[in-house]
């Protein structure tokens, strides 16, 4: 493509309105062992040759079958009205309102979003968005070192992995100290209890946990932690909370949450949603961008970033988060979900998911495939199979994507998207490939 | 002034519907886990959403809709191409644990454009991970930390960065663990290099550094910027927000740079998305590459593959790969240009740039008003001593003229700051008009100062009382009574 708009001939109007004579003499301040003949990467091809290669290239990626994998990325159903929402270039060609003036529709939109999340997770504030869960719990955890001046952080090895592992290298600042916490039945228990003392800046608690499993221990985890002067900090799953209690009644600080699963595309990992919320007193430690209502000269009502003063544009060095460009159009995306499905269509969602899961459940053991751990779980459980990779790998065969393996099982997630055929194919294959 | 979603809630008349159930109802899950009633989410009608946010994209402002010449973001135009690109199925509903013989088409693009980004910045390994320009930056200040974990040199807990720097890089050394130490800039708006060299020492990590600066100018003495650094045992980061300009004209991997992290939003076509998602792939020399984030897409006998077996990585920075999404639409734009289109591009960028300070020079001052890259300051001079009107003012008052202002107050440096950046992606005709719109601004300047204050007029809001807002912070929706 041509993306340059001026043509040759009106650029050299123009260097020679400068008093230049080429293109060469725009770049005589950098050093000539520097400056580059050009690049070795082919000529520009036609937008019919890139539609050409690009199909030929998303051909090569399975993506009609029906899937049971989760484990932090779930294939909800999307409701078509918001990408063509998302698809008004007011919105996505535009950058981070600094001009509250002509942004009012982005600011609401995010002020919107903020009040959302608040209302999902019971928290005060929230921001208007970060990378991923596992980043936002990474910031939580910045954030709960510098509020208690202590170091430790517990965190459960029924967390996600990934989370756990995105925790370990943002600790490498030296911030503070990630503690794993081994819980043997798959759920926090004793062994978390025991580890909380008055050293611990923060416990941060997955609900559902990473194997689906509800944490019905997390309301006194948390009452724990405060008794010893730490944080409570929770990762939650965003459709679950049109059925759960929120973390706001199970006393977190702070919230964090992967929102993929409200509106966005599975799009091989990402952009996905980080979110990010707390309790009114962490007001002023929580990262990134927040949009405050506030008024305009006239009096009308009017939204704003606000709290800039916490940021690192002004803050610089004392800034404890860099964050600045996060996932602003994800987060509409979640707005506008959330707005269609509104309260009752995100419990039919949850209870839906989870139904699914517990009619497969009833399915599998009839074909003798039991639960890894039998504890409540919301819409992901781990059945125990002796060799994952050959049921994935049969299932694969079969035209279904399987679920994530694990050192003892498959993990299995549904949605209201899977039907009872697509179950029922489901145990046959796994029933039949013991 | 629109109504929030909320307060256009009436029960009862959401559209969602689920297909009938196939399956038992109930749940089998513990009472004391269960809410009580439901979250507090608006219920609307589907039509009255889609009206509500059409409404709302009215109020906002994006590169399709005008000129956005504000600095350092590169506002530039967003080939429509890479929004197709990435709502193909075949890349938009692939779950990224899938098993890697059901991706290939997913790990090739990636391969391809981890190339692409090593052949535009003469670096030699890149991660795609990082999900924005900040975020490159920790990824790349936490791979030099553990490059002297491993050499046996922790007593580098310094980080250098010049006064000039974008707000990151401070903020990501010291988030990273560092401490910071300013370099002036000097009287030609470069890294101070007495400074630098007296700076130097043995507790020094490395210098974070954008070239072209934020004023816009090429850090002419990089040799040796380099050479003090690299000859102190300490590495050099580029901060490649202000690259634009640079790419197929010259590389932070020939210049020394050891680390560096590009914005795909801003120097890769993509949209910013109002704040949002970005891309920011950090790329390094053969030396630090033991140290990038896992996974890495690597090229196998049997196809791609994620390699994550690498001992001394960092470890992950997100969960998952990336804002893949984001890397389909800049691959797009990549191949679009190819080489020669990419260098066209940083081309035009610069000419655009020092065409705009040339028509707008002695109408405001200039105050580095030598050849610049992609961008230039601008600042109101006797505008603001013999009128009274600021930087806040002359942006205010361009929004009535439909304009999207400048960077204002950035650089810090220079004191009522514009920060230009017109990209590559204007027309001679839309640069002049908007140079004659800034010779009307100055002349209203002088003759009514007093409009300006009051400026703008003709938005859908006038200006805000950000004070107040954080005075008294209203971050949520609160139901009346509550």
């Amino acid at each position: 493509m041509a993306y340059v708009p001026n043509p040759p001939a009106v650029r050299q109007q123009m260097l020679e309105e400068i008093g230049l004579s080429s293109m060469e003499e725009l770049f005589f301040d950098i050093p000539e062992q520097y400056r580059l003949k050009g690049l070795d990467l082919g000529r520009g091809l036609s937008e019919i040759e890139i539609q050409r290669h690009l199909t030929k290239l998303a051909a090569k990626n399975i993506s009609s079958y029906p899937i049971f994998l989760g484990a932090g990325a779930y294939d909800h159903h999307i409701p078509v009205a918001i990408d063509q929402i998302l698809m008004r270039s007011e919105f996505y060609t535009a950058y981070t309102p600094y001009q509250p003036e002509i942004s009012q529709g982005i600011l609401q939109g995010i002020f919107e979003f903020q009040s959302h999340i608040c209302a999902l997770t019971g928290m005060d504030v929230s921001n208007a968005s970060m990378y991923d869960a596992a980043s936002a719990l990474a910031e939580a955890c910045n954030i709960a070192a510098e509020v208690t001046r202590r170091k430790k952080i517990l965190v459960p090895d029924t967390v996600n992995p990934d989370y756990l592992a995105v925790l370990k290298t943002y600790a490498q600042s030296g911030v503070f100290d990630l503690v794993t916490v081994h819980c043997s039945k798959g759920k926090v228990g004793h062994e978390l209890r025991a580890a909380i003392d008055d050293q611990t800046a923060a416990v941060a608690v997955q609900n559902p946990n990473f194997y689906g499993i509800l944490e019905q221990d997390a309301e006194e985890i948390g009452a724990l932690v405060h008794e010893q002067g730490g944080l409570f900090i929770m990762a939650v799953d965003p459709i679950s909370l049109g059925l759960l209690k929120s973390p706001g009644k199970l006393g977190a600080d702070l919230v964090v949450g992967e929102g993929q699963s409200l509106g966005m595309g599975l799009s091989y990992g990402g952009p996905y949603l980080g979110f990010f919320a707390g309790t009114d007193k962490m007001l002023r430690r929580i990262p990134g961008r927040i949009v405050g209502q506030t008024t305009d000269r006239e009096g009308r009502r009017a939204f704003v970033l606000t709290l800039q003063a916490r940021e690192q544009h002004i803050r610089r060095e004392r800034a404890s988060s860099n964050i600045c460009s996060n996932q602003a159009l994800n987060a509409l995306a979640a707005a506008i979900f959330l707005s269609l499905v509104g309260p009752k269509g995100l419990r039919d969602i949850a209870e839906r998911s989870h139904q699914l899961a517990r009619y497969a459940e009833g399915e599998l053991s009839r074909v003798g495939i039991e639960l890894l751990y039998p504890e409540p779980y919301f819409r992901e459980f781990i059945i125990k199979v002796a060799n994952p990779a050959a049921v994935n790998r049969k299932l694969l065969a079969e035209g279904i994507i399987g679920g994530c393996e694990l050192p003892h099982g498959l993990m299995l997630a549904f949605t209201e998207k899977r039907t009872k055929e697509e179950v029922d194919r489901l145990v046959a294959v796994i029933g039949g490939a013991r | 002034m629109s109504k929030l979603i909320f307060e256009k809630s009436v029960a009862g008349s959401t559209s969602f519907r689920l297909p009938p159930s196939e399956v038992p109802e109930g749940l089998a899950l513990p009472a004391s886990m269960l809410c009580t009633e439901g979250p507090a989410l608006p219920e609307i009608s589907e039509v009255e959403t889609v009206r509500h946010f059409v409404e709302l994209s009215k109020k906002a402002y994006g590169v399709d809709t005008g000129f956005y010449p504000l600095g350092s973001c590169t506002m530039k135009y967003n080939p429509k191409i890479n929004e197709w690109a990435a709502r193909l199925p075949g890349l938009a509903s692939i779950h990224p644990l899938q098993p890697v013989d059901t991706v290939q088409g997913a790990l090739e693009i990636m391969h391809h454009l981890e190339r692409i980004l090593c052949e535009v910045t003469g670096m030699d390994q890149f991660s795609l991970q990082p999900a924005a320009g900040a975020h490159g930056e920790l990824a790349g200040i936490l791979m030099m930390k553990a490059y002297f974990a491993k050499h046996g040199e922790t007593q580098r807990t310094v980080m250098l960065v010049p006064d000039s720097a974008h707000g990151t890089n401070p903020a990501t050394a010291n988030m990273a663990g560092y401490k910071v130490v300013q370099i002036k800039s000097d009287a030609r708006g470069r890294v101070d290099v007495p400074s630098l060299r007296a700076a130097m020492n043995e507790q020094v990590a490395g210098i974070m550094l954008t070239n072209p600066n934020t004023l816009g100018l090429f850090e002419d003495e990089v040799a040796e910027i380099a050479h003090i650094v690299h000859s102190g045992g300490g590495l050099l980061y580029y901060d490649g927000a202000n690259a634009n300009g640079m790419v197929g004209v010259a590389r932070p991997g020939d210049m020394g740079f050891d680390v560096a992290h590009l914005n795909l939003h801003k120097t890769f076509g993509t949209p910013h998305g109002g704040g949002g998602p970005g891309s920011g792939p950090v790329g390094v020399k053969a030396r630090l590459a033991e140290f990038l984030p896992v996974p890495i897409v690597r090229q196998g006998s049997d196809g791609y593959y994620l390699e994550c077996n690498r001992p001394h990585s960092i470890g992950q920075m997100l969960a998952f790969y990336g804002n893949f999404g984001v890397l389909v639409r800049a691959y797009a734009y990549a191949l679009a240009l190819g080489g020669p289109g990419l260098r066209e591009a940083g081309e035009n960028a610069v000419l655009n740039a020092n065409y705009l300070r040339h028509k707008l020079r002695g109408v405001y001052d200039i105050p580095f008003d030598t050849l610049c890259k992609h961008e230039f300051v601008a600042t109101p001079g006797k505008l603001k001593s013999e009128c009274g009107v600021s930087t806040i003012d002359i942006a205010k008052r361009l929004l009535d003229y439909g304009y999207h202002p400048p960077t204002v107050y950035f650089p810090l440096i220079v004191p009522e700051a514009m920060l230009i950046e017109p990209t590559e992606t204007e027309t001679k005709e839309r640069l002049d008009v908007f140079v004659e719109v800034m010779v009307i601004i100055a002349k209203e300047a002088r003759e009514n100062a007093e409009m300006l204050k009051k400026a703008p007029s003709l938005t859908p809001v006038r200006r805000v009382d950000e004070v107040g807002a954080a005075r008294k912070p209203i971050l949520r929706y609160k139901a009346e009574g509550l």
